[in-house]
């Protein structure tokens, strides 16, 4: 799950994280007069989006009185957002961030990660910061240092201490930076993140060692073990996917016009790719899991219907060790419970696949069905037009 | 001949008596799988369908000789499960479970990499998989066994479904597999594409081998150098996600495109450099296995 960036701050502050003074997060429908803010100011107000770039979007403002930091944040929140990051989309802006402005002397970068090679977290930092990692891990590729954690002992003392070196951290910010370093790690070790950036990093002119802004990603399997963590919004879900999710379908919502159906991840996945390679593009991700029984295939067909977009519908499902006599008894049930306005089109193959097929011929309900995933891929785009 | 597993295996199911164990250790038996007892603490002493139930692995290890474990232990648990497996002297752990923490899985990576470093020989597969089949021989998963044929081609996949139509294929192509192995779709894992590809390459039965990538990490690049390097096998490659959207994780947790790294772009053209044979069309994998055994089958004919 994806963390905004004030509840990243938040995680921050209980591992005494270095940061400007926070003043006030308001949510869309908020009133301004919740924004109480004293002392000389500037400010800086920010759209709390999960997408990087967004200071180029005009998502980070600069307020130099408490009327101007009420006004920006005003007319910020509702706003859209589009970045190189969102994909095209238009991101909302639901909830801003007003915190204390100060002036930049240096920017790092430094973030942990899991080093999926290695099998071990790592931090991955740069003299650099401010500008994007990616672009310099391409450019610069030597200015990229690359730590390994253990992920039971943390950020070593010596560790950190190279580290402090490589960025040439000044003498007086040396161990307060140290002391970052370690509980940064810890940050990523305790909350089960598989991502914590701080970009930037920050050296203030006034000689302070500050992180501008945070980025957390926690891992879903884990939040078990994170009450706090899991009783959180997901942000990054839209209301079909939370909703998926509640009755253990996994669902992600796409552009296309074909809602799929499919059991399993990785043929899910391939099902998409097939779809797109028959001149067709899919609604939506949807593993329905890998037992498919009649309930769970009626509220997949609810799910996928809920998206207008949907013109054609397509069952792609391998029968293992559900058979697929049991599939299509399903698929005939859940068609009876939910009314299906779009050509339905079913590819079943494995245990029993003659069995399961001669049932859905038999059922009287309109379905066309597939031999191959190819040819239920060509038949869906072609009920969708 | 065949990898990790064959008649002799003797394997202990953990997590033997809850719903999924006792359910896929039901299956495997049917299969003909020599399950020779369960582990479930508390529950030892007991028998459960037709095999006796153990305390700790320690204790299963020491009664029955068992050299292989099937684990369906709930994500909170299961990485200790693989420890205790391990450190009862199990070779080959096969954990099924879906959902366990990351840092779990780098834990017992570093433990089980000291193990090795040691001495131990173990060979862990998983987790987030559907297990380990030798067709005809030892069944250690939730894949249907129906859908196998004993045969001659290796099969490695990082997906569940994915691996069953590719083996579906081949099977219909009148063919059949030497060992389907799923590796698992978790970003930190036991086995890789290169540990599959080289226990394939050593093995006799094994003539051609078809690996299935999708999106997400390097496994599939880390392949295409060692298939260049080492692999004289012809290999067949599908990698599922052409069409996913970046940024979002597709099911697995391994399976997300963070960045310019792990696109299916990459892996396609690291693994066709490698000189790897890559359809674009899953439908016509088992198609592209068949056409090229079967001219290498008329080639040894003709030269006999």
């Amino acid at each position: 799950m994806k963390l905004l960036e004030y509840e990243g701050k938040e995680i921050f502050e209980r591992y005494g994280i270095p940061m400007t003074a926070r003043r006030g997060v308001l949510k869309l429908g908020d009133s301004l007069e919740r924004l109480k803010l004293d002392g000389p100011g500037p400010w800086v107000v920010k759209a709390q989006v999960l997408a990087g770039g967004r200071g180029k979007a005009g998502g980070v403002k600069l307020a130099r009185t408490p009327a101007e930091a009420r006004e920006l944040t005003g007319a910020m929140l509702g706003m859209k957002i589009v970045t190189h990051q969102t994909q095209g989309k238009a991101l909302i802006v639901e909830e801003v961030l007003v915190e204390d402005a100060c002036a930049i002397a240096r920017e790092i970068y430094i973030s942990v990660v899991l080093d999926r090679k290695e099998a071990c977290p790592a931090i991955i930092a740069s003299a650099e910061g401010g500008m994007s990692i990616e672009e310099l891990a391409l450019s610069n590729p030597e200015k990229i240092i690359k730590v390994q954690v253990d992920p039971e002992a943390g950020l070593l003392d010596y560790q950190a201490r190279q580290l402090a070196f490589d960025l040439k951290i000044p003498q007086k910010n040396f161990c307060e930076f140290t002391l970052f370093a370690r509980q940064l790690v810890k940050v990523f070790l305790e909350t089960d993140a598989s991502l914590v950036e701080v970009n930037p990093l920050i050296i203030s002119e006034d000689g302070r060692l500050l992180a501008i802004d945070s980025k957390i990603v926690t891992d879903d399997n884990a939040l078990f073990r994170h009450k706090d963590q899991a009783a959180k919004p997901d942000h990054e879900a839209s209301e079909i996917e939370k909703e998926a999710k509640a009755i253990g379908i996994n669902y992600i919502g796409l552009d296309g016009d074909i809602g799929c159906m499919v059991n399993g991840a990785g043929l899910a996945m391939a099902t998409l790719d097939t779809v797109k390679m028959a001149g067709g593009d899919a609604a939506n991700f949807l593993d329905v899991g890998g037992g498919a029984n009649v309930d769970q295939i009626t509220r997949a067909f609810q799910i996928i219907l809920k998206d207008p977009k949907v013109k054609a519908v397509l069952v792609n499902i391998f029968g293992g060790i559900m058979k697929c006599d049991n599939i299509a008894a399903g698929v005939v049930e859940a068609s009876k419970k939910v009314h299906i306005r779009v050509p339905l089109i079913v590819r079943l193959e494995g245990t029993n696949v003659k069995e399961g097929r001669e049932i859905l011929a038999r059922s009287g309900i309109k379905i066309e069905q597939a031999g191959s995933l190819w040819e239920a891929a060509q038949k869906a785009v072609a009920a969708a037009r | 001949m065949s990898i990790l597993l064959n008649k002799k295996t003797k394997l202990i199911v953990h997590g033997f008596t809850g719903a999924q164990g006792t359910f896929h250790a039901q299956q495997c038996l049917e299969y003909g799988s020599n399950i020779v007892g369960g582990v479930t603490p508390g529950k030892g002493g007991g028998e459960h369908l037709g095999r006796p139930v153990f305390n700790t692995a320690r204790e299963a290890v020491a009664a029955t000789g068992a050299n292989a474990s099937l684990i369906f232990v709930p994500p909170p648990y299961a990485a200790d499960s693989i420890l205790e497996a391990a450190d009862a002297g199990i070779k080959v752990i096969i954990c099924i479970t879906e959902g366990i923490p990351v840092l779990d899985m780098v834990r017992v990576k570093k433990r089980l990499g000291a193990m090795k470093a040691a001495g131990r020989d173990i060979t862990l597969v998983g987790p987030n998989c559907p297990g380990v089949i030798t067709p005809g021989e030892c069944k250690a998963g939730i894949m249907p066994g129906y859908i196998h044929r004993k045969g001659s081609v290796g099969v490695v996949s990082r997906s569940g479904t994915l691996t069953y139509e590719a083996v579906w294929q081949v099977t219909s192509q009148g063919l059949g597999q030497s060992t389907v192995v799923g590796i698992g779709g978790d970003p930190v894992q036991g086995m890789n594409f290169v540990d599959a590809l080289a226990l394939f390459q050593a093995d006799a039965q094994t003539e051609a081998v078809i690996m299935i990538g999708e999106i997400g990490g390097s496994a599939e690049e880390d392949a295409a150098r060692y298939i260049k390097k080492e692999l004289t096998k012809p290999v067949f490659c599908f990698v599922a996600g052409k069409t996913a959207p970046p940024g979002r994780r597709m099911g697995h947790a391994g399976a997300i495109v963070e960045g310019t790294a792990g696109t299916h772009a990459s892996k396609v053209a690291a693994l066709k450099k490698a000189g790897a044979k890559v359809v674009d069309n899953l439908s016509e994998i088992g198609a592209a296995v068949a056409a090229a055994l079967k001219t290498k089958t008329k080639a040894r004919t003709a030269r006999k």
